[in-house]
């Protein structure tokens, strides 16, 4: 599964007590289980990203949990209030437990 | 009530006929969304345990009509200070037309600063989007729209 990537957009520089809106995406087909094979007629077992989840220093700061109703792809946005220069993490939880993860630095001054 | 007047002037048989023909349709033109606001219901009390959620205080920007259902913006943002004391713990958002009524849910921490998100969501028909926000309190909000679909985001 060498197309699943991750994305993820965070500013670099904020000034202390700034708002800044995060956005994250990742390349995922977000089979249903509901959903046919046109070929074959089979169904789609289902695999989605059921989870989401940042920490800022090793701190949870935010999470998500997915249903199959989430697109493909899924994208998410949301907002964090800037304090000090650190390193968020993100990771996305496949069903079967499979993670992807990415981490981006941002520079508060 | 018409059939009771149809009755007198026609044949017992297909008076018969004709009341369970308009039966079949009340049932069939009813129920399915009878079932789904009820899945959504049900959801909502296990949820907030019995407790009534109060409006307000959500804004949803959703669109008003969606015309592929496969990708459907859906974006709130909840009123609130986010501190320590008073912030938003959860917001979950539902559908009440797909075959399963949960689309995503959100836990937010004091230190995002802000309460809101956004994402994209698969709509099988034109349905209402339900979300609740639990706080930090204990309370709920509540807030819902109709989404309107062209097409389907269910592959059919």
């Amino acid at each position: 599964m060498a197309k699943i990537k991750p994305r993820v957009k965070v500013p670099k520089k904020a000034s202390v007590g700034e708002i800044v809106e995060i956005k994250a995406l990742i390349a995922h087909p977000m089979h249903t289980g509901l959903r046919k094979d046109k070929k074959t007629g089979e169904k789609i077992p289902r695999k989605i990203i059921n989870n989401f989840s940042v920490s800022f220093e090793g701190e949870k700061v935010f999470e998500a949990s997915f249903e199959p109703a989430v697109s493909a792809n899924p994208y998410i946005s949301f907002p964090f209030k800037a304090t000090k220069s650190g390193v968020f993490d993100f990771v996305w939880v496949e069903d079967g437990g499979a993670e992807f993860n990415a981490s981006k630095k941002m520079t508060v001054a | 009530m018409k059939s009771t007047v149809q009755l007198k002037t026609i044949s017992r048989r297909s008076a018969l006929s004709i009341l369970s023909a308009a039966g079949v349709v009340a049932i069939s033109g009813v129920m399915p969304a009878f079932a789904d606001g009820a899945a959504v219901a049900a959801k909502i009390k296990a949820l907030t345990g019995g407790k009534s959620a109060g409006d307000g205080s959500i804004s949803l920007d959703l669109p008003e009509i969606a015309e592929n259902g496969n990708a459907v913006k859906v974006a709130f943002s909840v009123d609130s200070p986010m501190t320590p004391d008073n912030y938003v713990k959860t917001v979950h958002v539902m559908a009440d037309g797909n075959p399963t009524p949960d689309v995503a849910s959100f836990n937010f921490t004091p230190a995002m600063g802000a309460c809101s998100a956004s994402t994209r969501m698969r709509l099988a028909k034109t349905q209402n989007i339900v979300m609740l926000a639990e706080m930090s309190d204990g309370s709920f909000r509540k807030a819902q729209q109709t989404v309107k679909v062209t097409i389907g985001g269910c592959g059919g």
